[in-house]
Parts: C-alpha cells; structure tokens; sequence
C-alpha cells in the first residue's frame, strides 16, 4: 500500500522553516556590516568586542546564579510534591494537585505582573532574589511533573520488598529510590535549569537594577539595536546549548534502545 | 506440631469496602497453606496484613506464640515473594539476593557464603552478575524466592508467585517450589487463584469469598467434600442439580430426593438436611460412568437416561454433555480402552449415566451474588492494590 | 517509637508536613499573588504611579475604553489562528516521525527539537535578521520587483503570526508526537481493510486515536499566544499590539498598576475559568469511573 507523502514534505519544510532563521543569524554574526544588511566581508569583529563587553558577562553571571539556585530549590520541592501527589489521593492532594497545575496554564505575562504586583505590595526590592522565587515558583511545576511521569512507572512493591527484608527508610531512599528516580529527577533538573536560564518575561517584570540576566541584556541589546554583537553572542550560546543537547543526547539514549 | 503462625479474628475495611471479614487461619510448622479465592476475595489482604503492609481493623497476628500484629514488615520475621517478583532492577542478581543481608550488616564472608548457597540452590550461579531484565522470567521467580529466603524468615509469603509465568513453567516451578520447600522446611503461606497449585502444592487450602474464609481443608478434603456450592464450583468442575428437596431419609444416611426437572436420586446426606429442606446436589463429572447398556441396579445407585449433545474429545480422556430433562450434565470418562472400543458414543446417542449416591453431596442453596463468582478467574487480572490510601 | 510501626493509620500525619513545603510555596508565590491582581484591580491609581489607598471602579471600568477591544479581538483571534496552523503543521510531522524507523525516529526529533534549545529572544532576533530592511529576504523581494523599497517586511500582524507559528510548533509537535508514537498503526490498515480511503482512514480513525495529544497541543500553544508580549514587542509594533503589550505599558510606562491588574484579572479570568470546568468536569468523571470500578469488584 503507498502511502500519502505528504506528511513528509511537510516535515521537511517544517524542518527548513525551523533553521533559516538560526542560519541566517550564524551568517550575520560573521558579516562586516554592521546593521546586519547586505554581505559586506567575513570577519570576527563581533565575538571580539563581544569578549570586551563587560555587561555580558555579568549577565551571565547573574544568569547563572539565578538558574542554579532556582533549579536546586524547584527541584527539592518539585520531586517532595510530585512524591506526595503520586502516594496520596486524598482531597488535600487534589488541591495540591491544582496548585501545582495550573501555573503551566497561566501565561508567563500575567504570571510575571502578578508576581511584580506582590512583591511590591509588601516591599520586597527587586533584584536577583525576587528573580530567583520567581524562577522557582514557575520550575516547581514543571519538575514536579517531569518526576511524577516516572514516578507512575515506578513500582511500589520495591519499596515493599525492601522493607520486607528489612530495609528502614534511610537505607529504602539510599539504596533504591535515589539510584532509580535519580533520572527522572536529574531530568526535572534539568529541564528547570534550562527554563530558569532561558526565561525572558517573568525576569524581566521581576527584576530591579543591576540584576539584568542574559536574555534581558538582550532584549535591550535588540531594543537599542547594537545587533551585531548580539548576533555574535546568540551564535555563542547556541553553540553552547547544542552542544550540551547533543551531548546529554548521546548518552542518554542509547541505554533507552 | 502445633500452630506456629495464626491470624485470628481478622477484618479489613478500604472505605466501604470490606476486603477481610473475620477471618481465621492457623498454619502449622512447616505446612504448606494456600490461600485460594478468584481475585478480589480478600486472599491478597491478607497475605499484606501478614506481611505487615497492612494493619489489620481488628484481630490479631501471632508468630510463634508472639503478637506481632504492630510490627513493621522490617522487624517481621516472614518474608514475602511478590507478584510480580520485585526484583530491584538496578541490582544485580546477586545483589538482589544479598540485600536483606546487607541491611541486616552482616559480614561481607558470610553474605557471600549465604549468597552463594542460596544461588547453588536456585541454580543461576552462572547468572549471579546479570541484572534481573535480562534473565528470563522463571530465573527471576527463583531469584525473589532466594532473595526472600536468605533472611532465614521462619514464614515465606508467596503472592500468585506464578502468576506471570506460561503454563509449561508454571507445572515446573511448582516442582521445583516444593523440592524447595522440602529443603528449608518452613512454613509457606501460599496465595492463589490457581486451584491447580494450590491442590498440588498443599498441606491445607482455606478457599475464600468475599472476604470470609469458606473452608479450610487438605486438598481431597476441599475437593471430595466442599461445604459450600462456592467451593464445590470453584474448586474443579461440577454439575449442580438444582431445587431439590429430601423426601425420605433413610437410617444408614442416605436419602431420597425429588427435583424439578429430573429423575429422582439417592444421596449420601452428610449434612443432616432435614427433610423437606430446599438443597442443591453437586456431582462431578469424573463421578458418573456413561455407557449404552443399562447398569443393573444396585443399592445407592442413581441411573438415568439421556441424550448425547456434544462430545469433546481431550485425548486422555473425552468429555460428554448429556442430556437429561431440564439438565445437561458434563461426563468425564477416561479413555482407557478407547480404540478397542467398538460402539463409540456418538451424538444424539441414547445413553445411561450412574452414579453412586456417595459420590454426590447435598448443599446449601448458593446465594445469587455467588454466581458471578463461579466464572472462570480471568488469570491476567491483577487485584487492585489499596495501599495507596 | 517506631514511625513506621503501624502503617495505615500513623502514616497520615506526615502526608501533610510533607506536603507542606511545595503546598505552601505555590500558595504564597502563585495563589496569593493571583488573588493579589483581583484585589488590586479595585485600587485607585495615584497620579503619578502607584496603588492609593480606597477602593475604586476606575481601573475595572477602564476595561471598556474604546481602544480596547480591537487589541483584544486580535489578541484572540492571532492566537486561535495560530494554534490551527500549529496543529494543522503539527500532525502531519508527528505522523510522520512516528511512522519511521526508531533510530531514524530519534534523530529526526532532535533535529526538529534543537533550535528551539536556544534562546527565545535569539529566535525572534533572527527573525528580525531574516526580514530586516536590509536583509535576505527582502533584498531578494526587491530584486525580483515583487516589492517596493519603502514597504518594510517587519512591524505587522503577519509577521507575528509567523514568528508566532515558528515559537509555539515545536510545543505542538511534541504532545502530538507523544500520543501517535502509542498509535496502534495496524489499526490504519485495519480501516484500509475495511474500505476507507487513506484520508478518510486518518480522519476518523487516527485524530481521534490521539485526540490527547492534540488537546495537550492546543493547550500548550493558545494558552502562551494570548500572553504574547516579547514577539509583538519586538517585530509586531504598534499596528499588531496584543493583551500582554498593553499590560506591560501600565506596569513599566505609566505605572499604573490597578489598570494592569485589571487587565490582567481579565485575561486571566478568560484562559482559567473554561481550563478549570474542564479539570473539574474531568476529575469528577474519573471519579464517577472509580466508583462503578470499584463497585464491579
């Protein structure tokens, strides 16, 4: 039976839609002219002055900070949550349950003013702190369900069995749920880091002076319209993301087949 | 031997749900003891409140003379073979088996002198350093049975331990469970709603229903001699003969019996129904002889004409469904002499079925609810776990 | 004493100390500032920005100024279009690496993941690179006199909805691809046995096989669109200003926060009041299952 190729031609457009863009930006932060126009000469004047700025790199600086204390925070909480909703199905789970729900359906935008609203309300400075509880408070939900999927799979009696032949909780936590749920909440991690480090909105109604994180020097960057360099430095951190991706990728896949 | 392991007196509620209703069992040294119900009997409760995963609502849980119904399943000393094995899947066999001892901290030469008994006994030493998903699922099974016997418990739960595993496995595992069970020597507590392990494997089988313990007997005891139309359904195959009433009780402990839509029968009343009393007849089909000649009649024997409606034919023995007024009764007959044979029973043949009066037994009428439980156990069904609540 | 001695019953305090942390975190950082924006909604703005003390309709009766619903109509139906066009795109391509061979499966998604590891606003940059004056794009347009030299490619509705499109379908690709990659194919064929044609066959019988993914998809792409703030900033200008624009000037140019409240309120009022019926509606049908399960035991 032939099949419809549709679906293929679809994908791959789909696929060159997707990086023409990121293409383009790659070519422009090697061209000479400086408002990104025609091709105008090969050059890395861009990631030089980049090197020199110093604004960059203390918004990576903050940019990171927040991203790992955030992380640390949304994953602790994240995995307690996700650990209670997955035992218990009582109807203070339920709340939880909804609590935890639905941030992921609430815009960042309102979630960011809401959040503005409420520190300013009861005086707390803004600045790298109010980021990071900002940051936590939107990564909890998405640890928390990242762990719970593999919580689903994982099977009860094994704690069971453990406490059968004698096992207490610290050794059960030590011995069997740490080595596997580990991933699940090395996954949720993760996905927290890269959310926290990539998060524009929520930082930027959030944040006060001197506590501008990479995506807001950015956003700036581009208002202003010093693009060069910032196409330097979006080719910069793509090259590091992807390289992160493909690596994680790499190893953590194969096991899985 | 006296009764080691006993749970008296037991009741279990999940909300409104009542799983265990006043049970009793008493296990003696070194017994084997089924627990044997179709799912959602309260069978698998039980074996949890055993275990200590549950606390029973009332009643208690004494190991050798010692109230343990407030231990925790760690300071027990019975160890339990799960359903679906359990194996930790980020250990290896041998760490699997080496676990209990690990956190009881033993030595490190005593657990390996232990592990390697236990894996000599298994037979899977060339296995030892292979993680459980790449074992096959008979390993596994003898894996969570040495995992679950090198702490020396003085009771082994075992929980539908082959449930998961195909027919062919499943005869030899129960072979090998009991050369097991013939060298430790302890108690097992064995649940399933398999009465073929069970029959097989068992000093004594207590049948279940919801929640209440039916009858607690020796297997041919459970078998020959069910208490109940529940057990007598559950437990193999039967013919019930149905509204049935005793109209004459004889001094030797026979009885005369009329029914609705059926010749007339004698019956060994084991019971004492009284007369006049409403009963159900249960007979076996490996009980009634059929055959073309009439048999000449004999003191306690039942005879009556039928027609043949199907054959089905097992190769060791053929299964014939007669025929007889209201009813069709099933027929079991060994093929010992099957070719030699010359008058095959074929359909829509008239022929005789007899009976000895013994061989049936008179009981109570079963309740209606009873009758969705006679089904067949769906063998895939795994009963709900409550132990989130 | 033992905690764990006896299990049912003396295991219930710590459910609620352990569900303390994450329970109480969400309530003061989420709940109690969402209420917040309701609350404040009904404040009197100070003149020179701020929250006064009282209590005010201004900001609530401001809703209806006369420039508002023309923001909130596009705001409405730029998501809802943008949303189609993402399931629309979006199933296919699932279809399609969910049909392919597993190793070639795992390659084709992170090529059609990867991009979008990058950052937000790098997406929007390039896109801005890609259709800027003096750009690929429109330099190529030019040349071929498809257009003049003084209309600009950026600053309209079209382009936020491309970008829209370009941010929002890889969050739709994924839901879907999660549920076709479950999809019984033989079922298909199964259809193809029984007469149907191949696009009758994907219609009736394999939408509705992943209608999960496809709700996940819808939810994860129309909720975010109505928040739209950054791409409008950006690319849109004034002619294609959403919601999340106009919010955004209350807070940081006029500062007037019960108008950006009241906005807010309203927004949100619209995405959680259906998202809450339907959450609710559905937890009560799980419940009325397990009931009649349990019941059947």
């Amino acid at each position: 039976m032939k099949r419809s190729s549709v679906p293929a031609w679809v994908t791959v457009f789909v696929i060159i839609f997707f990086y023409i863009p990121t293409l383009m930006l790659v070519i422009q932060s090697f061209n000479s002219a400086k408002y990104g126009g025609a091709w105008q000469g090969f050059t890395f004047d861009w990631y030089r002055k980049l090197m020199h700025e110093r604004e960059v790199w203390r918004a990576v600086e903050n940019s990171l900070c927040v991203a790992a204390y955030s992380t640390f925070g949304a994953t602790v909480l994240g995995t307690l949550g996700a650990w209670m909703l997955n035992r218990y199905k009582s109807k203070l789970q339920g709340g939880h349950y909804v609590l935890m729900y639905a941030p992921l359906m609430v815009p960042e935008i309102l979630m960011g003013i809401s959040l503005l609203m409420f520190f300013v309300n009861i005086g707390i400075p803004l600045g790298l702190p109010t980021i990071i509880l900002a940051h936590i408070t939107f990564c909890i939900s998405y640890v928390c369900f990242t762990v719970m999927g593999r919580l689903q799979d994982f099977d009860d009696s094994l704690i069971h069995a453990a406490q059968d032949l004698g096992a207490k909780w610290p050794t059960i936590i030590w011995k069997i749920l740490l080595p596997l749920l580990g991933p699940g909440i090395l996954a949720g991690a993760l996905l927290a880091f890269t959310l926290s480090i990539d998060d524009f909105v929520i930082t930027f109604f959030t944040s006060g002076p001197g506590s501008t994180t990479l995506p807001v020097y950015i956003y700036s960057a581009i208002k202003k319209g010093s693009l060069a360099t910032i196409n330097a430095l979006s080719v910069l951190m793509m090259t590091v993301t992807f390289s992160i991706v493909l690596i994680s990728n790499y190893f953590i896949n194969p096991k899985k087949s | 031997m006296g009764d080691f392991f006993e749970l008296q007196t037991i009741t279990k509620s999940f909300g409104k749900f009542k799983a265990v209703n006043n049970s009793t069992i008493t296990i003696k040294k070194g017994e084997v003891f089924s627990l044997l119900g179709p799912s959602g009997c309260g069978k698998t409760t039980l074996l949890r409140i055993a275990a200590g995963f549950e606390q029973p609502d009332e009643g208690r849980v004494i190991l050798d003379g010692r109230d343990i119904t407030a231990l925790p399943p760690n300071e027990r000393q019975i160890n339990t073979v799960f359903q679906n094995y359990a194996l930790f899947p980020h250990m290896s066999v041998w760490d699997n088996i080496a676990f209990g001892l690990k956190v009881a901290k033993h030595s490190k030469t005593y657990i390996r002198q232990e592990v390697e008994r236990m894996l000599d006994m298994i037979d899977l030493e060339e296995h030892a350093y292979k993680k459980p998903s790449l074992i096959s699922g008979g390993q596994k099974q003898r894996v969570a049975i040495a995992r679950a016997l090198i702490n020396k418990p003085q009771l082994l739960l075992l929980d539908e331990p082959l449930g998961a595993l195909d027919l062919k496995l499943r005869q030899r595992m129960l072979l090998e469970l009991d050369r097991i069970h013939d060298e430790v020597g302890i108690s097992f507590l064995y649940v399933t709603h398999d009465q073929g392990e069970a029959m097989s494997l068992s000093d004594r089988i207590a049948v279940m229903n919801q929640g209440r313990i039916e009858q607690i007997g020796t297997p041919v005891e459970i078998y020959e001699a069910p208490k109940s139309s529940f057990v007598a359904a559950f437990i193999g195959d039967t013919n019930f003969l149905e509204s049935g009433k005793v109209i004459e009780q004889f001094p030797d402990g026979y009885c005369n019996l009329k029914l609705d839509g059926f010749p007339d029968v004698i019956c060994y009343n084991d019971n004492n129904h009284a007369v006049g009393e409403p009963v159900v007849i249960s007979v076996r089909p490996e009980k009634l002889r059929v055959s073309f000649e009439e048999p000449p009649a004999r003191q306690y024997h039942n005879k009556v004409k039928g027609k043949v409606e199907d054959i089905i034919y097992f190769g060791s023995e053929t299964k014939y469904f007669v025929r007889v007024e209201d009813y069709r009764l099933s027929v079991f007959q060994q093929n010992i002499h099957f070719l030699l044979e010359e008058n095959q029973i074929k359909w829509n043949d008239e022929v005789w079925i007899s009976w000895h009066g013994n061989d049936s037994y008179m009981l109570q009428r079963y309740k209606p609810e009873d009758e969705r439980l006679l089904a067949v156990p769906d063998p895939e069904y795994n009963p709900p776990t409550n132990h989130s609540q | 004493m033992n905690r764990n001695a006896n299990s049912q019953t003396k295991r219930r305090p710590p459910e609620w100390w352990l569900t303390l942390p994450s329970f109480g975190w969400m309530t003061l950082f989420f709940l109690v500032p969402s209420a917040l924006i309701f609350l404040i909604a009904f404040r009197p703005a100070l003149p020179n920005g701020g929250i006064d003390d009282g209590w005010s309709l201004a900001a609530v009766k401001s809703l209806f100024d006369p420039s508002y619903p023309l923001v909130i109509w596009r705001t409405i139906w730029l998501s809802f279009l943008c949303t189609a066009l993402c399931l629309g795109i979006g199933v296919p391509v699932a279809y399609y690496i969910a049909r392919l061979r597993p190793n070639k499966r795992r390659w084709v998604l992170l090529l059609i993941i990867l991009p979008f590891w990058s950052n937000f606003l790098i997406r929007i940059l390039a896109w801005q690179t890609l259709l800027h004056s003096e750009g690929p794009v429109k330099q190529l347009l030019e040349f071929l006199r498809i257009m003049d030299p003084q209309t600009t490619l950026l600053y309209n509705v079209w382009v936020v909805l491309t970008v829209l499109v370009y941010t929002e379908l890889p969050f739709a690709i994924l839901p879907i691809y999660a549920a076709a990659e479950k999809f019984d194919f033989g079922l298909l064929d199964a259809a193809r046995d029984l007469g149907a044609t191949q696009f009758r066959a994907f219609w009736t019988v394999f939408l509705p096989g992943i209608k999960r993914g496809l709700l996940t998809a819808l939810l994860v792409v129309l909720i975010p669109a109505f928040g739209t703030y950054a791409i409008t900033d950006l690319v849109g200008g004034t002619q294609a200003e959403m919601i999340g624009n106009v919010i955004a000037r209350r807070v940081l140019s006029d500062k007037n926060y019960p108008q950006a409240s009241a906005l807010s309120a309203a927004l949100c009022l619209v995405i959680l009041t259906p998202m809450l019926i339907a959450l609710f509606t559905q937890r009560q049908n799980q419940r009325k299952q397990d009931k009649n399960g349990g019941a059947a035991k």
